[in-house]
């Protein structure tokens, strides 16, 4: 077994110094009805690369590579150009293979990298303060409300028919065995819901996603105002990160918490994990806050530093009073996100977006043509909602098997909502080639007419 | 973590250095690296896009941004940047690494390149079904590996990382509770159990009640079996323990429980010790995550991503959450909603964005092949024999906290450095200099000053041989009370002890630009 | 007077309004304080409820109300400088004044020489 170094003759000798004859005495508090005799039955034997390579290449081979062919798909995951460095560097052993950073004498590396990351979700966002990354977007949006929810010591959370659905049913399903109430907005594809009538006085937090799930991009200070009124607090969900390179950021519109998938930037789609969750809020609520931090200090010599700070927050301190179960986070996505974001800088990550936004606007003028096709997005970064005449995911069906990724059917997302059926959300990135619009726009107008 | 008074600022030291200063302050191969923000060169990128095109942006009422703030880098600096940062960190690739409960075992780089493979690595998370077969019978092959090597009949797939895994076990408690229309409030947690546990419990509603450890560091079986009552929900148990030890009287626990009408969560943190030796279904388990980071050697990425299924008895197996996969005729599919065909219609609920930590999914299974079931069974074998290795052969010069054998990693506390003057902390910042990191320190909290070390199966016997010369050493020099050489350790690292009390009293969590004068 | 409780809190009363902080014990055992939060003023306090919160880097432990009344001021000082309740604690380290609601509960704390051999029979 290759990954195993002992030798017999080292377990023969190491087995002297313990004082026993074989290694199944060392498992002798293990009840006599549980232990098992030899190998569990019915399981294959150890393998060598080659077999294991071939096995899961073959797994690989039945599946569509989204870069493969055209694809529309976003959201909430989006296929953007991953420079070669990042994969190369996350990849470096001492950061692949090193443990969460307890001793920072010995994980500067890691921490400076975290220090950076944080400042750079800050900058981003606009908002103060950003932690050192959660699971994933939906999982940061359901910390994001049991913050506020601490914050105003209210229990009651107004999630926005904008928010991606499966953001909203994490929450829910927190909401639901945590114990506090949510108020869940209708789908709103138009992007015309009334929000602030929802707000009163038991309302911890009012979570709204910009861009939509539907691609509508909204200005969102008005609400952030009249949460202000109320003494709720204003979430902002961002699942498309490149779009905070080219519109104004949540905390310019006055968020107090914004979340967000960071997985576009750095990241692959990798069928949907791992992922990166962003958190970013205002310093004055950073000892309610949910995660690691990292943060500046000096050492014994009085060399700047960084450490793992604020730690009373967690769980290993903390136990039951912890702001967040959480113990893991993110660390290599966020990696990758930092390199790529380095990479990109202030021109890259605006040229990144505006090209983005250039590519989308072309295809909803080029969709937008086609008869029988209406978009319903007035403002968008870079996706859109297209009412077709027929139930989208059968037509996106039919497209894959002609090699086309057509986009995300809402039915998908909404099953039980036959009203939204006819929707398809198409989604494109600086990847997306002239040619794949015009494979969509054919493959689109042919099967609908 | 203990709660007394550990020094968390360092003492004045003129004299820490070893060597002569230089002039750029790098040490060599060390070189001193600021932040990105401080190489700023506007206008410079590492990426070349073409020119965005001039036309109209369609962003309604939005304003295009402002200047971000974001520095300018060509790929070389950032290339050089990482690279430096990274010669800053300890890692697996570079040597031992026993912290206790971590399992911070060999990460094979097979399992780096199948995850790679376009057809997983580019596939999204949301393509037709038909599109992604091979992923879904990727998610089904590894969950049929999981429940096999635990004996269970069901695996929640989707929890992102270990707590996670505890955070969705318990809800399907909760959930099973309110099925039979049972409201329990109180969970029973050992004193010893991770942090994880009482905050997992927590999070779910539960009231968390603490459970002593008898004087030979497992489960006070007698004032556990007091306490259940029609009001306790479950037990939370974490086996083999947190000071490395297997519950003997697991069954007898897990029967009591069962009689009680609550239900038995373990903490599977530790399975690494006895993957296929002992399934926890045999010992009467409803519920253990698994951490693949641990057990399953995926990469723990300077503190994640992690991975946490969460297998399930069948007591239990309907309230998984969503999405999970199931088999039709036609092939596999992905129940995404209660109302979908083959779905329980009594799930949990969604917890995270997407179906799991694929990329997780894909080096644990390749990691699990490689190893098959014989090779398993040897990893626990070599991870108990490495163990306790370092307890036979540091028990006398060290004082371990219970006796042997233990299992995957061997307890000591600070009775060693009694009168020394010389504290765990210390005695682990010396090992530093020495070439290790150190084992987990103050943890758990049921002996004082804590050393935990799990050298993992994939230690060799020289490796180990050459730590236990060292720390014997280490030990010799405590005892011959040269309290300075501690106290002022490490000395050798690109930094040296970092003051955590002036960290956590202003916090500086991000870069800002210098004031202009 | 000055009395103690058994979880290191102080109180110093004068009439029906005490000063309350935690003692040269207590702060030795936290380590180096890094965050108070003291309660608000107006803040009815219970005896034995959660009144402050004291944070070295490594713990975090609440301070229960020794007596019940309602709060009068916390100190501000604290979280400018939460240091000083390691370099006086019985002093400029104090935590909150409290209005006594039930000043019979007293009785039941210690005196100096009573908190002197407790904090020895701890060890």
């Amino acid at each position: 077994m290759r990954y195993l170094p002992l030798t017999e003759a080292d377990r023969r000798h190491m087995l002297d110094r313990i004082g026993v004859a074989s290694v199944d005495e060392l498992f002798r508090d293990v009840p006599a009805a549980a232990r098992l005799a030899g190998p569990i039955a019915g399981l294959p034997s150890h393998q060598g690369e080659l077999e294991v390579e071939r096995h899961i290449a073959a797994l690989a081979a039945r599946n569509v590579a989204a870069g493969s062919v055209p694809s529309f798909l976003g959201a909430g995951a989006y296929r953007h150009h991953v420079p070669a460095t990042v994969d190369h560097l996350i990849q470096r052993g001492e950061f692949l293979t090193s443990y969460t950073p307890y001793q920072p004498e010995i994980t500067q590396g890691t921490l400076q990298y975290l220090f950076e990351f944080q400042t750079q979700v800050a900058l981003i966002t606009g908002m103060e303060v950003a932690n050192a990354s959660l699971y994933d977007g939906a999982t940061a949006c359901a910390e994001a409300v049991m913050m506020a929810n601490r914050v105003t010591r209210r229990s009651r959370a107004v999630l926005s028919g904008g928010v991606h659905p499966h953001y909203r049913e994490v929450v829910d399903t927190d909401a639901h065995y945590v114990g506090f109430d949510v108020v869940i907005a209708d789908p709103d594809p138009n992007g015309t819901e009334d929000l602030e009538a929802l707000i009163d006085d038991r309302t911890s937090c009012v979570v709204v996603q910009n861009p939509s799930v539907f691609g509508q991009l909204k200005d969102l200070s008005a609400l952030a105002a009249a949460c202000h009124a109320k003494g709720a607090l204003l979430v902002v969900v961002v699942t498309e990160v490149v779009s905070l390179g080219l519109v104004t950021p949540p905390g310019e519109m006055g968020a107090d918490i914004v979340v967000g998938e960071g997985q576009g930037l750095g990241n692959g789609l990798t069928f949907g994990g791992p992922y990166l969750g962003l958190f970013a809020t205002r310093d004055r609520f950073v000892r309610q806050m949910p995660g690691r931090l990292c943060g500046q200090t000096v050492d014994a010599d009085g060399r700047r530093g960084f450490v793992l700070t604020l730690s009373t927050r967690e769980q290993h301190i903390r136990r039951e009073k912890a702001t967040s179960n959480i113990c893991t986070n993110s660390g290599l996505c966020a990696l990758a996100f930092s390199i790529h974001l380095s990479l990109l800088g202030e021109t890259g990550f605006t040229d990144l977006a505006r090209l983005n936004h250039a590519k989308a606007i072309m295809l909803a003028e080029r969709l937008a043509a086609v008869p029988g096709i209406t978009v319903l997005n007035g403002a968008f970064f870079n996706e859109i909602t297209i009412h077709l005449p027929r139930p989208a995911a059968a037509i996106v069906d039919v497209l894959a098997d002609r090699g086309i990724l057509a986009g995300v059917p809402v039915s998908r997302l909404y099953p039980d909502r036959p009203d939204l059926a006819e929707l398809l959300l198409v989604a494109v990135t600086e990847t997306t080639s002239d040619g794949d619009v015009a494979a969509l726009v054919a493959g689109l107008e042919e099967v609908i007419r | 973590m203990n709660n007394t008074g550990r020094k968390t600022a360092p003492e004045a030291t003129p004299d820490g250095h070893s060597g002569f200063a230089t002039l750029s302050g790098n040490r060599a191969l060390m070189v001193e690296e600021p932040l990105i923000f401080e190489q700023d060169s506007p206008g410079t990128s590492g990426v070349d896009l073409p020119e965005p095109p001039t036309a109209a942006l369609r962003l309604g009422a939005v304003a295009p941004r402002g200047r971000i703030g974001l520095p300018g880098l060509s790929e070389p600096t950032v290339v050089r940047h990482y690279t430096r940062l990274s010669q800053k960190n300890y890692a697996i690739d570079t040597g031992l690494y026993p912290l206790g409960s971590c399992t911070m075992k060999h990460n094979p780089r097979l399992n780096e390149k199948l995850a790679r493979l376009p057809g997983l690595a580019d596939i999204h998370p949301l393509q037709p079904v038909k599109t992604v077969q091979g992923a879904l019978a990727l998610i089904d092959e590894l969950a049929g590996w999981l429940k096999a090597l635990t004996g269970m009949p069901a695996v929640a797939m989707s929890p992102g990382a270990g707590a996670h895994g505890e955070f969705c076990g318990m809800l399907t408690i909760r959930a099973a509770l309110a099925a039979r229309g049972e409201s329990r409030p109180r969970v029973l947690v050992p004193e010893s159990a991770h942090g994880t546990n009482p905050a997992s419990a927590a999070a779910c509603g539960f009231i968390v009640d603490p459970i002593p450890a008898n004087s030979e560091g497992r489960v006070d079986v007698a004032a556990l079996l007091a306490r259940l009552g029609p009001d306790v929900a479950a037990i939370m148990l974490t086996n083999p323990n947190t000071c490395g030890l297997f519950e003997r009287d697991i069954i007898t626990i897990a029967d009591a429980v069962h009689q009680a009408g609550a239900y038995f969560y373990c903490d599977g943190a530790n399975f690494n010790a006895i993957v296929g030796r002992v399934r926890p279904a045999d010992l009467g388990i409803d519920a253990m995550h698994i951490n693949l980071h641990k057990t399953f050697s995926t990469p723990h990425g300077g503190g994640g991503p992690g991975a946490g299924p969460v297998v399930l008895s069948a007591a239990l197996a309907p309230y998984l959450p969503l999405p999970h996969v199931v088999h039709d005729g036609a092939g596999l599919r992905l129940v995404e909603h209660r109302s979908d065909t083959g779905a329980t219609g009594v799930e949990l609920g969604r917890m995270k964005g997407f179906h799991g930590q694929m990329g997780m999914f894909i080096r644990a299974l390749a990691y699990i092949l490689s190893h098959g079931a014989d090779g398993l069974r040897q990893v626990a074998n070599d991870a108990v024999l490495n163990a306790n290795y370092l307890l036979a052969s540091l028990g006398d010069v060290m004082t371990g906290s219970f006796p042997g054998p233990c299992m995957h990693e061997a307890l000591f506390d600070d009775r060693f450095l009694k009168d020394t003057g010389i504290t765990t902390i210390d005695f682990a910042k010396a090992m530093i200099d020495e070439g290790y990191h150190p084992m987990t320190m103050y943890f758990p909290l049921v002996v004082h000053g804590a050393l935990l070390f799990e050298p993992t199966e994939t230690e060799s016997r020289q490796s180990l041989d050459q730590l236990i010369t060292v720390l014997r050493g280490l030990v010799a020099r405590a005892q011959a009370g040269d309290v300075g050489f501690f106290a002022d350790a490490p000395r050798l690292t690109p930094r040296r002890r970092l003051d955590e009390t002036a960290a956590a009293r202003k916090p500086v969590l991000r870069w800002v630009p210098p004031v202009a004068d | 007077m000055k009395k103690y409780t058994k979880d290191h809190e102080w109180l110093r009363v004068d009439g029906d309004v005490a000063v309350v902080g935690i003692t040269d014990f207590a702060q030795q055992q936290l380590g180096d304080v890094v965050f108070v939060e003291v309660p608000e003023a107006g803040r009815v306090l219970e005896a034995g409820k959660e009144a402050a919160v004291v944070e070295s880097v490594k713990a975090a432990s609440e301070v229960f109300a020794p007596v019940s009344g309602v709060v009068i001021e916390g100190n501000a000082a604290l979280s400018d400088d939460p240091a000083l309740v390691n370099r006086d604690p019985e002093g400029e380290g104090w935590f909150f004044t409290v209005r006594l609601s039930a000043p019979a509960e007293l009785d039941g704390l210690m005196d100096e020489a009573g908190y002197q051999s407790f904090v020895e029979a701890q060890h």
